[in-house]
């Protein structure tokens, strides 16, 4: 269920400030969740930091950011993940969603899952706060379905160096510095970052996803908030 | 805005920034090399000894050799900082895999914070480096280190050199950060072609130390036999030069673990051995990494390349080698730079050796042991392939070492000494044995259905297949027995496993058939002016029925 107190939801049209970057895979169904943690993890290692702590006279230090290999079982594959076990836990929660409405009804196993960072820009009441993307991440993902298992053999080394593709590809977006929000202050820190984490502090981020129906329509199924967005306004 | 100078407080903060950079990058790459998962905590609370606000833990040889590497300097233009990945394998044979390039060029960003926006930067870099060391091709050969190969680094401050990664390597950048000194540029160039070494640059660069891998079982062979290993270290202070049969040989072997700190381990162990080591006794053909490493590396064929020698520069690095050198022309010999050639044959019988104080040989849960190349390890390059050149004859064709398989911790009976198989080609290995390996490899062809199929294959691929009650040859699953639960019937004279057998591929709808249905689609058209004909004569019979569901 949507929740209606926080943000107004994003504008179709992203900001004038928002990067769209948009990556491909076709994977067999068991490689979704894996392919697609991978790839989430990847972005917000890159977009999370340690935990600030502010002191007086404005400034902060950062807690430690740590990170731990992973190994899939579907695929040819590893990758880094930041050691958060709550935020893995949210990119799995989301991952297995999609995973369930790309098998389920209606699809014909395409869709895409959406990793968002915005701000947020506090409003006066009675309007709500506004969301404001500064980076998109689309991954469009093609289900395959395999017939034996040599194809599948073939399938996760082939995945595997996809995934290696992509990575170099994310890393490259990451190496642009491009715009980033300021570092805020502390009474806005929860306008930039998730402070919600109790070991690290990703950016504001929300995953969405879509599932193309068989009739090639594209059907909004949810908007998943994954941030704690119970704020009182 | 206005071109100003950097602050002696900033300069002196960004050379801070830039040294430790360095040294947290080298710990990135090993690291990612050990064979092993690493995993960091997070720490909410800043402990303030984690630069870049990054938990990487510090393997102290690494930051030695990176510290020695570096003499203080901190990378410029043209003085790059190197991080070689190599690969040695247990006959001996050695390929650089990765060259990691950390360097500076001119391009100086002055309006930068350094205090903040540079150290950020150099935060997002390093957590680029971890992303991107895990997919090139060398993460996945150093996950299966240990037993027939074994992962090298080496670290070097200059000028970059990457003659040694063989035709068509590939160059994927991690990132770059504008400083107001330069702008910091970390890259890797990787092989992509498992191309082998010439025979003659496998002269040049004989085995320097032995770590033996395994411990002797047996000795190896009798006194009668004039073997003489390879030279280990001409020239070496200690004076373990060109033993003879009897003489008791002295091989120093330091091997660290660098696993992470809270297992460090650090070994020197010195092995006598009454006799030199061990020949061969039986040919075993060592399991081939072929695979995955034909996918991983290279999609062209395994081909035989003289390659430019890769170990150009001073150090030799850390090499890990093995016992023995054999003549081409006497396979199963050992020949030694004091000899002239033909040796007399070995005689075979169980190896034996005594060398239980050797330290074990790294296992990818132990991390990578890595020898430490003594200070006099590069004269020895020379001195040993001056000798090895000037005393070992006609070139060789074959190149054979002898290599003491290792006993894994949970084998009950020990294996003798064995030879690596295919003496011709270093590296032989690797080379994917296409059709044998294939063939044998039952995830790549699955075996053949056994006449009676299980039953659970039919249902499971009625969907594949036509039909058909013989197409079945799909081996996903194969059915070991099928005691189906509360099976026995009382009513059904058969149970429910022989139902399922018998009935599992029943022959397909007939109207599900192409060609049948387009037979009944023409009929249907046919008739169907007929039936709508008798449709209309019923239509108040239809009505009347319709009230009634009303």
């Amino acid at each position: 269920p949507l929740s209606t107190r926080c943000c107004a939801p994003s504008s179709a049209a992203p900001a004038m400030n928002c990067r769209a970057e948009v990556l491909e895979v076709s994977v067999e169904g068991r490689q979704v969740e894996e392919a697609m943690l991978a790839v989430l993890h990847t972005v917000l290692l890159h977009r999370s930091t340690g935990k600030f702590h502010y002191k007086k006279e404005g400034t902060y230090s950062i807690g430690t950011v740590g990170t731990q290999d992973v190994d899939c079982d579907f695929i040819d594959f590893a990758y880094v993940r930041v050691s958060s076990e709550e935020l893995d836990r949210a990119l799995r929660k989301a991952v297995g969603e999609f995973k369930d409405a790309l098998r389920g009804s209606g699809s014909d196993g395409m869709g895409q899952i959406s990793l968002e960072f915005y701000q947020k820009k506090k409003s006066r009441w009675p309007f709500s706060d506004e969301c404001i993307p500064w980076e998109l991440w689309t991954i469009k993902v093609n289900v395959v379905n395999l017939a034996n298992e040599q194809e599948r053999q073939i399938c996760r080394e082939k995945v595997g160096e996809k995934l290696c593709e992509k990575i170099i590809n994310i890393v490259e977006v990451m190496n642009r510095h491009e715009y980033l929000p300021k570092m805020p202050t502390q009474s806005e820190v929860d306008n930039v970052f998730d402070t919600s984490l109790k070991d690290v502090q990703p950016y504001l981020y929300k995953i969405s996803y879509q599932i193309t129906d068989s009739l090639g329509t594209s059907v909004t199924t949810t908007m998943r908030r994954l941030i704690k967005d119970t704020l009182a306004l | 805005a206005m071109d100003t100078d950097l602050s002696s407080q900033d300069r002196k903060d960004l050379d801070k920034f830039i040294k430790f950079f360095a040294l947290k990058t080298v710990q990135v790459i090993v690291q990612a090399r050990l064979g092993e998962k690493i995993c960091t905590r997070s720490s909410s609370s800043p402990t303030g000894s984690d630069w870049f606000n990054l938990a990487i833990k510090d393997i102290p040889e690494v930051t030695h050799e990176a510290k020695k590497a570096l003499a203080g300097q901190l990378p410029a233009v043209g003085r790059s900082m190197c991080v070689e990945i190599s690969l040695k394998t247990s006959e001996g044979d050695s390929m650089e895999l990765e060259i990691w390039c950390l360097e500076m060029n001119e391009k100086c960003d002055k309006e930068i914070k350094v205090s903040y926006t540079v150290y950020n930067r150099l935060s997002l870099l390093l957590k680029s480096l971890l992303a991107i060391t895990r997919v090139t091709p060398a993460y996945r050969l150093s996950r299966k280190q240990g037993h027939e190969y074994v992962i090298l680094y080496r670290i070097y401050f200059g000028e970059v050199q990457l003659s040694g990664l063989g035709e068509g390597f590939q160059t994927v950048r991690v990132g770059t950060v504008g400083t107001p000194v330069g702008t910091i540029t970390l890259s890797c160039a990787y092989r992509i072609n498992l191309a082998f070494m010439s025979t003659r640059q496998f002269e040049r660069t004989p085995p320097i130390m032995g770590i033996i891998i395994d411990h002797f079982v047996d000795r190896p062979y009798p006194s009668s036999s004039p073997m003489h290993p390879c030279n280990y270290r001409a020239g070496e202070d200690n004076g373990a030069v060109y033993p003879s049969v009897e003489d008791s040989q002295e091989v120093c072997t330091t091997s660290f673990s660098t696993s992470p700190p809270s297992q460090c381990v650090f070994t020197v162990t010195k092995a006598h051995f009454q006799t030199p080591p061990p020949v061969v006794t039986d040919t075993l053909k060592v399991p081939v990494m072929g695979l995955a490493f034909s996918h991983q590396l290279s999609s062209s064929r395994l081909s035989y390349q003289p390659a430019a020698l890769g170990v150009g520069s001073a150090d030799m690095g850390y090499p890990v080698l093995l016992a023995g050198g054999l003549n081409a022309a006497h396979p199963h010999q050992l020949i030694g730079p004091g000899k002239e050639g033909g040796v007399p044959p070995v005689p075979s019988q169980p190896a034996h050796g005594t060398q239980a104080d050797q330290e074990r040989m790294c296992t990818p849960l132990d991390g990578v042991h890595y020898s430490a190349a003594t200070p006099s390890s590069s004269e020895d390059t020379e001195t040993v392939s001056n000798s090895s050149e000037g005393k070992c004859g006609s070139p060789h064709d074959l190149l054979e070492t002898i290599f003491i398989r290792k006993v894994g911790a949970f084998v009950n009976k020990p294996i003798n000494q064995v030879t690596m198989a295919n003496l011709d080609i270093p590296f032989a290995m690797f080379a994917p044995k296409n059709v044998e390996l294939e063939d044998n490899d039952p995830m790549v062809n699955p075996p053949e259905s056994p006449e009676t199929e299980s039953p659970l294959q039919g249902s499971l691929h009625s969907e594949g297949s036509s039909g058909s009650s013989t197409g079945n040859t799909h081996d996903d699953f194969v059915m070991i027995d099928f005691k189906p639960a509360f099976s026995k019937d009382d009513i059904l004279p058969m149970d429910l496993g022989t139902f399922y057998r018998e009935f599992q591929n029943p022959p397909q709808l007939s109207s599900l058939s192409i060609d049948i249905g387009a037979q009944s689609m023409a009929e249907d058209l046919d008739s169907l002016p007929e039936k709508l004909a008798v449709h209309e004569k019923n239509v108040k019979e239809f009505d009347a029925f319709v009230e009634t569901l009303q």
